[in-house]
This record gives structure tokens, C-alpha cells and sequence, in this order.
């Protein structure tokens, strides 16, 4: 358990000798044969639904009228594609989501990475309940604070140069608060245990130097962590990108709404059949699987769930 | 080792003496800031649906408040047909859920940990359904599920007259359905968790116990499993309130008002009440209420467990 408090953050743990000795390796082959066996099929079946939905969205209309739509395609094209994304004006509502994930993301970063250093870097006495409080905020069930958020939301005035509903309501600025304050809690969580990893002689140096508090946070500490933070970004940016209720509830004009939550609209109005249902639902997806694809080799490795933290 | 943080701690304290009057400032700017954002806008509210929930209040003007105490409460328990079959409902969910995809995303995370080639390969495959919004993977379900076209159905030749199965509509089978697309999901999600926990844990524990004579399954019962009870904790913890808030996917499964009958959830009852055509507040609050005290369950579970050893001085 040491060992791994003192290692470096980011470093994986310790090489371990996953292969058995060399003359058992032929015993071991047919189990190695089964478990890739085993998980590609689990793979495809897992895959199975999106490929299905790629192959609907790539047929025309009429050619899945004709011959159903469990058939072989008399051609392949991206006409559903063209049509959805024109027909709909989903450029509207792609900003839309950007305008709130960006800063929402990033806030939540900043706000948690901030409560993180406190908790994990001084021993004040209140610093367990000062994270069980943001811990547990985040797994309250969305429902429990909305009729209250949403009134709150119709009496917190904004200037009207942030917002043409001078509200907090319908407003790209309601959407981030309420987003910042529900995930703070989450990365709160995993950030306080990887900054727990960083070893306190660092700062402590720094302070002996006479660093004032924010350089140790924002030079020494923060640099640091950026596995935590890709793994953290893409979560949260899969999260927020995709939320679906505060965004109903919380935005009343159609055209302010983020895409995810306009897909539901958009269906009723412009998607009119399966096959430009899927082309416009898997192209909805593609930021986040960008995101994810950009930072996955860090996914994993910069998520510190607490285990062994001595 | 135990010496060591405690002199740690010393040390610290008296730094924290020390700390210049921008040091206090900056410090309590970045806990005070987001603690205050989480008060105004998750914990106040909170609380707000509690002091609702004793009221009658239709939602237009404070002065139309009344108060009429639990009888909220003794409405939803004694007279409203839609709950017990959604408590039901969310109680299948959580219990579908602990029993098969949660136990399967563990089971992918322990072969996937064995640093096997293409582990990144099968981890991405599993894992892209919790990249997609639950939103879209509702439409993608639909062309699935649905009863002329979908893919089921043409699979099974079960879209003609005489043996027709409309997966969603039929109250026996949708919230099955509707649970096989959120499992989908919740797999990859446990998956991700759970490599990440099992990276903290030291193999040579395993290894100790299997050139002892244990077989994989006690090795990983009885070394690995024990060992990760911090990730098992949130693993469950998750579960649960993954459970008990279960809402997007049946929204887009039922139509936009889903409460089809046979796919009611408390979640979705409190959102018809609130957001219904006659919002019925205290109504409302109150099932949020009912919800909110079951999650708390879990939620302080989940605290005391995790934070325990931390409180200790």
C-alpha cells in the first residue's frame, strides 16, 4: 500500500507479471483462446444495436419500404445524413449544446479541482464533512430539487445582455449553474483521492520557498493532475452533452434547447421515418465520441475511485 | 508508515498558521465559491422540496400556498393508483440491475485487467453505449423494439397478424425492454468503474493466493473481491441511485409522457405532477420526498462507508 501512495500520479500501477512462467504458457493458451473468444462475442452483441442503427440510417426510405428493413440494401449513402442535418437545422441546436458544455465542464473542473486541493492538501478539521456534503449532492436524484430549482430559476434575475429571458430561466447561464453544481461533487470525489496520491513533500517545499497558496495549486498541484482531469472531461463531457432533464424542464424555448433534448422535438417534426431517426441520432453522437476517442488512453488511468489510499 | 502522516499532520498545522491574509483569502474563495453554488442550487432546493411537500400549491403565486400537512403523504399511500406499481417498478430496476449487468460489467473489468491484447479494443465496444446520450439510445432502441419495422420483430417474424408482439406497448414486456437498453448501458459504465478500481489493487495478493492451490474463482472471490470493497461500495452505491433515478430512457421508450402503464417510475410521476398540464406541487414534492429518503439510504451508506476511516484523527 505504500508503494502506490508514493508513486508518481499517472504511472500505472506496478508492472505486474500477468503472463505465467514461459512453460506454462501452453497450458494456459486454450483458456487465453476462450476469454478472447468469450469477449468478442460480447463485443459484437454490445455493438450489434449502433451497427444496426448505422446500417438503417445509410438505406433510403424507399428502399426499406420495399424490402423491409431486415434485408440486404440495393445501396449504401449518406442521403439521410444530408437531409437530417438540413431539414432539421441542427447547427442550432450543436451551438447550443456547446455554448453549455464547454463552460459547465470546465467550471466543474476549476470549482472541483479548488474544494480537491483544500481537502486533500490541509488537514482542516471540517474537510471529511466539507466532501461528504458534495459527494452526496451529486447522487440526489435529479427529481427531488426540481420544483424548487425551477421557481428559484424564475425569480434570479440576469442582466439582459446574458440573457434574453432576463431569468435564470430559460437561460444558457441556468443550464451551466445547475450542471457545475450537480457534477462539482463527483470530481470532488475522484480528484481529492488522486491529489491524495501527490506526495506532500511537494508543496511543502513550495511553501518553505514561500510559494503563496494559489501557485502551489495552480503550478505544482494542478499540472499534475491531468490524467485525472482527461478522464474527469471526458466523463463530464459525456454527461453533461447528453443530459436530457434539466434542459426540458429547466429551457422553454425549442430553439434554445441543447441538442440532446431537441432530438425528442425534432423527431415529431422533421424525422419522419426510422432511417432519419437513426442518421440524426447517431449524428448527435459524434462529440462525444470524439471526445471520448481523443482521451481514452487516459480514461481509465486518471480515474482514482479510492481504493488502497492507505 | 503510521508514524509518518502523523508528523505530516503536525507539520501542516503549522504551516497553516502561517498562511499570509491572501493565502485565507484565496483559500476560502475556492472552498466558499463552489460550496455556495452547491447550497443555492442543489441542497436549498432540497430542502425546499421537503417544506413543499406539507403544502397544496398549484405553482402560480407564493400567497396560493397552503399548508395542509401530511395529507400529501397519506394521498400517494392510500389513493393514488400509479405509485405502488412504480415503486414496484423502480424496485425490479434496482434489483435487475444488481443482479445481472452490474455483476457482468465486474466480471468484463476482471478479464479485461488481465492485460490481455485488444483489452482496449472489447473496453471501447462495451463502453460506447454510455458514450451515446441515454436519449438517443432510446431511438436507437426504438427501431429495435419497434412493432412493424423493428429489428426484433423482422428477426422473429413477430410483426404479422396472430402472434404480434409490441414490445413496448404490452405492459407486461416494456419495462423489460426498456430494462435491456439500460443494461446495455450500465455494463460498460460498471466496467469503467471497475478498472479503474482494480488498477489500485496489488495482483500479487492474487497471485499468492493462486500458487497457493486457489482456483480463479476463490482467488477472485476471496482475495480480489474483499480487497475492493471501497470500489464495491460505489459500484453498489451507483447501482442503486442509478436505479432509484432511472428516467431518460423510458421518457424517449414511452412516447414523450411515459407513463405508459407497466413502465410507471417515481421519477416520472413526480415530472407529470410538476410539469403536468394541472401541476399538483405539493404533490409532487411529496413523491420527490418519498424518493429523496430512499436515495438517502443509500447515499449515507455510501458516506459513512467511504469516509469512515478518514474521520478517525
Amino acid at each position: 500500500m505504500s508503494t502506490t501512495r508514493i508513486q508518481p500520479p499517472g504511472v500505472a500501477a506496478p508492472a505486474r507479471p500477468a503472463d505465467p512462467a514461459p512453460r506454462n504458457r501452453r497450458r494456459v493458451r486454450p483458456a487465453r483462446i476462450g476469454l478472447h473468444a468469450f469477449l468478442v462475442v460480447t463485443a459484437v452483441v454490445w455493438l450489434i444495436p449502433l451497427l444496426w442503427a448505422v446500417y438503417t440510417s445509410l438505406r433510403s426510405y424507399s428502399d426499406t419500404a420495399a424490402h423491409g428493413y431486415l434485408s440486404l440494401a440495393h445501396g449504401l449513402g449518406l442521403d439521410n445524413y444530408q437531409q437530417a442535418w438540413t431539414q432539421s437545422g441542427m447547427i442550432k441546436y450543436f451551438i447550443n449544446s456547446t455554448l453549455v458544455t464547454v463552460p459547465a465542464v470546465l467550471l466543474t473542473l476549476l470549482f472541483a479541482s479548488a474544494v480537491a486541493f483544500y481537502v486533500s492538501r490541509f488537514n482542516f478539521r471540517f474537510n471529511v464533512v466539507l466532501l461528504m456534503v458534495f459527494t452526496g449532492a451529486n447522487l440526489l436524484p435529479a427529481q427531488v430539487i426540481i420544483t424548487p430549482l425551477y421557481h428559484l430559476y424564475l425569480l434570479l434575475p440576469l442582466p439582459d445582455v446574458m440573457s434574453d429571458s432576463d431569468l435564470m430561466y430559460n437561460s444558457y447561464w441556468g443550464l451551466i449553474a445547475i450542471h457545475v453544481a450537480y457534477q462539482t461533487g463527483f470530481c470532488t470525489f475522484v480528484l481529492s483521492n488522486y491529489m491524495r496520491t501527490i506526495p506532500h513533500e511537494l508543496t511543502e517545499a513550495a511553501l518553505v520557498d514561500g510559494a503563496p497558496v494559489w501557485r502551489q495549486f495552480w503550478q505544482i498541484i494542478l499540472p499534475l493532475c491531468r490524467p485525472a482531469f482527461a478522464a474527469l472531461a471526458t466523463l463530464e463531457s459525456i454527461w453533461i452533452y447528453n443530459d436530457f432533464f434539466w434542459a426540458i424542464v429547466l429551457i422553454s424555448t425549442g430553439d434554445k434547447r441543447p441538442i440532446t433534448s431537441a432530438m425528442a422535438n425534432l423527431r415529431g417534426a422533421f424525422f419522419t421515418n426510422p432511417n432519419l431517426i437513426a442518421a440524426g441520432a447517431l449524428m448527435t453522437a459524434i462529440p462525444t465520441l470524439v471526445i471520448y476517442f481523443v482521451l481514452q488512453r487516459q480514461f481509465v488511468s486518471g480515474l482514482t475511485l479510492g481504493t488502497n489510499k492507505g | 508508515m503510521t508514524a509518518i502522516p502523523s508528523t505530516h499532520r503536525s507539520r501542516r498545522r503549522r504551516h497553516v498558521r502561517r498562511f499570509g491574509t491572501t493565502d485565507k483569502l484565496v483559500l476560502a474563495l475556492m472552498v466558499g465559491l463552489p460550496s455556495l453554488v452547491v447550497a443555492v442550487f442543489v441542497l436549498l432546493p432540497a430542502l425546499g422540496s421537503v417544506l413543499l411537500s406539507f403544502t397544496d400549491w398549484d405553482g402560480i403565486g407564493v400567497n396560493t400556498i397552503k399548508f395542509i400537512g401530511i395529507q400529501n403523504y397519506v394521498e400517494i399511500f392510500t389513493n393514488y393508483p400509479a405509485f405502488w406499481p412504480a415503486v414496484e417498478h423502480n424496485l425490479i430496476w434496482l434489483g435487475f440491475f444488481v443482479l445481472i449487468p452490474t455483476p457482468f460489467g465486474i466480471l468484463l473489468a476482471y478479464l479485461l485487467d488481465k492485460k490481455i491484447r485488444f483489452s482496449r479494443v472489447y473496453q471501447t465496444a462495451i463502453f460506447l453505449p454510455m458514450v451515446i446520450s441515454l436519449a438517443v439510445v432510446g431511438f436507437i432502441w426504438e427501431i429495435i423494439y419497434d412493432p412493424d419495422n423493428g429489428l426484433l420483430n423482422d428477426l422473429f417474424g413477430t410483426n404479422k397478424q396472430g402472434h404480434y408482439i409490441d414490445w413496448l406497448g404490452n405492459p407486461h414486456l416494456n419495462l423489460w425492454a426498456a430494462l435491456v437498453a439500460a443494461s446495455w448501458r450500465h455494463v460498460g459504465y460498471i466496467m469503467i468503474l471497475y478498472l479503474a478500481g482494480l488498477k489500485g489493487f496489488d495482483s500479487t495478493l492474487r497471485e499468492a493466493a493462486q500458487i497457493d492451490g486457489a482456483n480463479e474463482w476463490q482467488a477472485f472471490t476471496r482475495v480480489t473481491f474483499p480487497a475492493l470493497k471501497p470500489i464495491n461500495i460505489i459500484v453498489l452505491v451507483i447501482t442503486t441511485i442509478e436505479s432509484l433515478r432511472a428516467f431518460d430512457i423510458v421518457y424517449v421508450l414511452g412516447g414523450n409522457n411515459g407513463t405508459k402503464p407497466g413502465m410507471e417510475l417515481l421519477s416520472l410521476l413526480i415530472t407529470n405532477n410538476i410539469l403536468g398540464e394541472s401541476s399538483h406541487i405539493g404533490y409532487g414534492s411529496a413523491l420527490a420526498v418519498v424518493l429523496l429518503v430512499v436515495s438517502l439510504a443509500g447515499i449515507i451508506t455510501f458516506l459513512v462507508q467511504n469516509f469512515r476511516k478518514e474521520a478517525r484523527p
